[in-house]
C-alpha cells in the first residue's frame, strides 16, 4: 500500500492525508491512543480571546443516530492557548490548524493576528457559527455580508491559509460559501452542527442545560453530503467535509461529492481510535479499487445526464 | 486508557433494578484503582458510550465487575449482553480514591448505585486493614446492594431507606454525628447523592475531616477533550472549572462546588 498517494492540498497547506480531527473532539489527551504524526492535520479545540466558562450541564445528550451538544466553547483564552496548548504539538510534524471563535468581526481579526505570530500554526479555521454579539446575536455564518466581512478582515491581517467553518443552519449554504470565497477564504469547512433540541418526557426538562444544542453523528451525514455536493457546484475552493463521519466509507462518500479532506469528530467518542482506523480503511479501499491517488475521488459522484435534482 | 474487547463472564439481574456484570480483564486488571471508571459501548442501539465506575477488581482471577442500575437506553440494552460475547470497554479512566496510610478508620456514605463505587474502595480498605463504617442509603431494602459483601469484608454497615422512613437528611445527619462521636473517623468518602454529599460536605468542613467524592456526570468523550462533564472547584478564593472524566471523578469533597 506504500505506493498510495494520500496527500491533499488545502490552499497552500499540504496535508499528508485527508483525515483530521474536528475541533472540540480532539486534544493532546489522545496522544497515548493515536499517533498524531499519522493525522492529516491537528485541530485543537476552538479558542476565544478571553477565558470563557462554557454552558450549564448537561452539555451532551444522546439521540437516535447521534448526539446533541452545547459546550459553549469553554476556553482558557488565547494567551493560555499560545503558552500552554500549542507547545504540546511541537514534537509532531503534522500541520496544526487553529480553530478560533470570536464575538465580533474585529475580535476575529485580532485573534487571527495573535495566532499568526506562532510558527507552529499552519492554518486558521474560523468558527463563524458562533453568534455575533455586536449584532443581533445571529451567527456570523447565517449572514452572507457578515461572513464576507469576517473572512476579509482576517485575510487582511494574516498570510496563513484561512478555512471558514460554515454553519448548516442557513437557507442557502451556497450563498454563504460564495461570500466566504469572495472574502478570500482559502478553504471551506462544510459544516458545523445542526441546531437541535431534545426533551426528557418524564421530567419535561430539556436534555441540554442550554436548552438548544448542535446535533452531530451519523444522523446528519446525509445532510452534510448534500451540502458538500451543493457547495462543490458553486466553488472550486478546497472543501473539508465535517459531520457524521463514522467510517472510511463515509469519507469516500464525502470525497465523491466534492470534499478534498474530512474531519472526524463524534466518532472518536464512540471509537477512540476512529481517526487511524478510518485512514487504514481508506487505504484498503484504494488498494482494492485501484485508486492510486486520493484526489482521483474528489467530485467523482456519478450523476447520470438524465438525473435532474429538483428541490 | 485504551479500548478493550473483554469477554463477558456473567451478566445477571441481582435485584429489581440492578444488574451485575463480570468481565475477563486479563490485560488490565492490575492497573485499575477504586474510583476509576470505564466508558462502555453498551449496544449498537445506544450511540454514546456510558461511564460505569468499577465495583470489584479481582487481581487473582483477573476479572472486573460492575454493578449497574437499569435506567435508560444504554443500560436496558446492556442487560441483553450474554456471557461469551465481547464488550468494548474504554479505560481505565480518571483518578481513583486516595486511601492514606495513616488512616485507620474511614466513613463511607453511599446512595443507590453509588454503593457500587464505594464497595470497590471498601475492598481496598479491608486489604489494608483499614476499618470501614458504611452508611448505605436507598429507596427500598431491595435496592440496598452489596451489604452482605461489605459485611463479609468486615465493614460496619448502617442501612437507611425511604421504605423504612430512615433516609431523610436529618436522620442521616444524626446517625453520622453519632458515628463521628463514637469512632475516631479520619476520612470520609461519598458517592451517589447530591443531598447526602452536601450534608457530608457541611459536616466534614465543620470538623475538618478529609473527605472525597466520586462525581457522576453525563459524558461525551470521557477522555478530557470535549468538556461536556465539568464541575467547579473552589480553592481559597478561586473557583475554576475541572473535567469530571479527567481531573475526577474523585475530588476533594471540601473543595467541590455542589450545585
Amino acid at each position: 500500500m506504500d505506493h498510495l498517494q494520500l496527500g491533499v492540498k488545502i490552499g497552500h497547506l499540504y496535508l499528508k492525508n485527508p483525515i483530521m480531527p474536528a475541533s472540540g473532539a480532539f486534544g493532546f489527551e489522545m496522544e497515548t491512543l493515536i499517533d498524531f504524526n499519522n493525522l492529516g492535520a491537528i485541530v485543537p479545540k476552538s479558542i476565544t480571546k478571553h477565558p470563557r466558562g462554557g454552558n450549564a450541564t448537561p452539555r451532551v445528550c444522546e439521540v437516535n443516530g447521534g448526539m446533541i451538544n452545547s459546550i459553549g466553547i469553554q476556553s482558557k483564552g488565547v494567551d493560555y492557548y499560545v503558552k500552554e496548548i500549542l507547545p504540546h504539538y511541537e514534537r509532531y510534524d503534522t500541520p496544526l490548524i487553529s480553530s478560533i471563535s470570536a464575538d465580533s468581526v474585529e475580535e476575529f481579526a485580532e485573534m487571527a493576528e495573535i495566532i499568526s505570530r506562532e510558527s507552529i500554526v499552519s492554518g486558521i479555521e474560523l468558527n463563524i457559527s458562533c453568534p455575533n454579539l455586536k449584532g443581533n446575536g445571529k451567527a456570523f455564518g447565517m449572514d452572507a455580508a457578515l461572513s464576507y466581512n469576517v473572512v476579509k478582515k482576517v485575510k487582511d491581517v494574516t498570510d496563513k491559509p484561512i478555512i471558514a467553518k460554515l454553519t448548516p443552519n442557513v437557507t442557502s449554504i451556497q450563498e454563504i460559501a460564495l461570500a466566504c470565497e469572495k472574502g478570500g477564504a482559502d478553504a471551506l469547512n462544510v459544516a458545523n452542527t445542526f441546531l437541535a433540541m431534545a426533551v426528557d418526557i418524564y421530567t419535561r426538562e430539556p436534555k441540554i442545560g442550554n436548552v438548544l444544542g448542535g446535533i452531530s453523528g451519523p444522523a446528519i451525514k446525509p445532510l452534510i453530503v448534500r451540502m458538500i455536493y451543493q457547495v462543490r457546484k458553486v466553488t472550486n475552493l478546497p472543501i473539508i467535509g465535517c459531520g457524521g463521519v463514522m467510517t472510511w466509507e463515509d469519507v469516500v462518500e464525502m470525497l465523491l461529492v466534492g470534499a478534498n479532506a474530512v474531519q472526524v469528530g463524534t466518532a472518536s467518542f464512540i471509537n477512540p481510535t476512529a481517526l487511524p482506523d478510518i485512514l487504514e480503511g481508506l487505504k484498503e479501499y484504494m488498494t482494492a479499487n485501484g485508486v492510486k491517488d486520493i484526489n482521483e475521488l474528489v467530485g467523482k459522484v456519478n450523476i447520470k445526464h438524465n438525473q435532474v435534482e429538483s428541490i | 486508557m485504551k479500548p478493550y474487547d473483554l469477554k463477558i463472564i456473567s451478566n445477571v439481574r441481582v435485584s429489581e433494578r440492578y444488574w451485575h456484570l463480570k468481565l475477563d480483564a486479563r490485560p488490565i486488571a492490575d492497573s485499575i484503582r477504586p474510583g476509576q471508571f470505564f466508558n462502555i459501548k453498551c449496544a449498537d442501539l445506544a450511540f454514546l458510550r456510558r461511564p460505569f465506575s468499577i465495583y470489584r477488581i479481582n487481581k487473582e482471577e483477573k476479572t472486573i465487575e460492575f454493578l449497574y442500575l437499569v435506567k435508560g437506553n444504554g443500560t436496558v440494552h446492556l442487560t441483553e449482553a450474554a456471557p461469551g460475547e465481547y464488550l468494548n470497554i474504554f479505560g481505565p479512566l480518571g483518578n481513583g480514591f486516595e486511601l492514606k496510610k495513616e488512616w485507620n478508620t474511614v466513613l463511607l456514605l453511599a446512595r443507590g448505585v453509588g454503593i457500587a463505587t464505594l464497595a470497590a474502595l471498601a475492598q481496598e480498605a479491608a486489604a489494608n486493614q483499614v476499618t470501614c463504617i458504611a452508611v448505605l442509603s436507598a429507596r427500598t431494602n431491595n435496592d440496598l446492594l452489596s451489604t452482605e459483601m461489605l459485611e463479609r469484608l468486615g465493614v460496619e454497615v448502617y442501612k437507611v431507606t425511604e421504605e423504612d422512613g430512615t433516609s431523610d437528611v436529618e436522620a442521616v445527619e444524626k446517625l453520622i454525628e453519632n458515628l463521628l462521636k463514637a469512632n475516631r473517623i479520619q476520612a470520609a468518602f461519598t458517592c451517589g447523592s447530591k443531598r447526602l454529599s452536601k450534608l457530608l460536605q457541611r459536616m466534614a468542613k465543620m470538623v475538618h475531616l478529609p473527605a472525597q467524592i466520586a462525581l457522576e456526570e453525563h459524558m461525551g468523550c470521557a477522555m478530557g477533550v470535549c468538556y461536556a462533564c465539568v464541575c467547579d472547584i473552589q480553592e481559597n478564593d478561586d473557583t475554576h472549572s475541572v473535567r469530571v472524566c479527567r481531573e475526577g471523578p474523585v475530588f476533594d469533597l471540601n473543595k467541590v462546588v455542589l450545585k
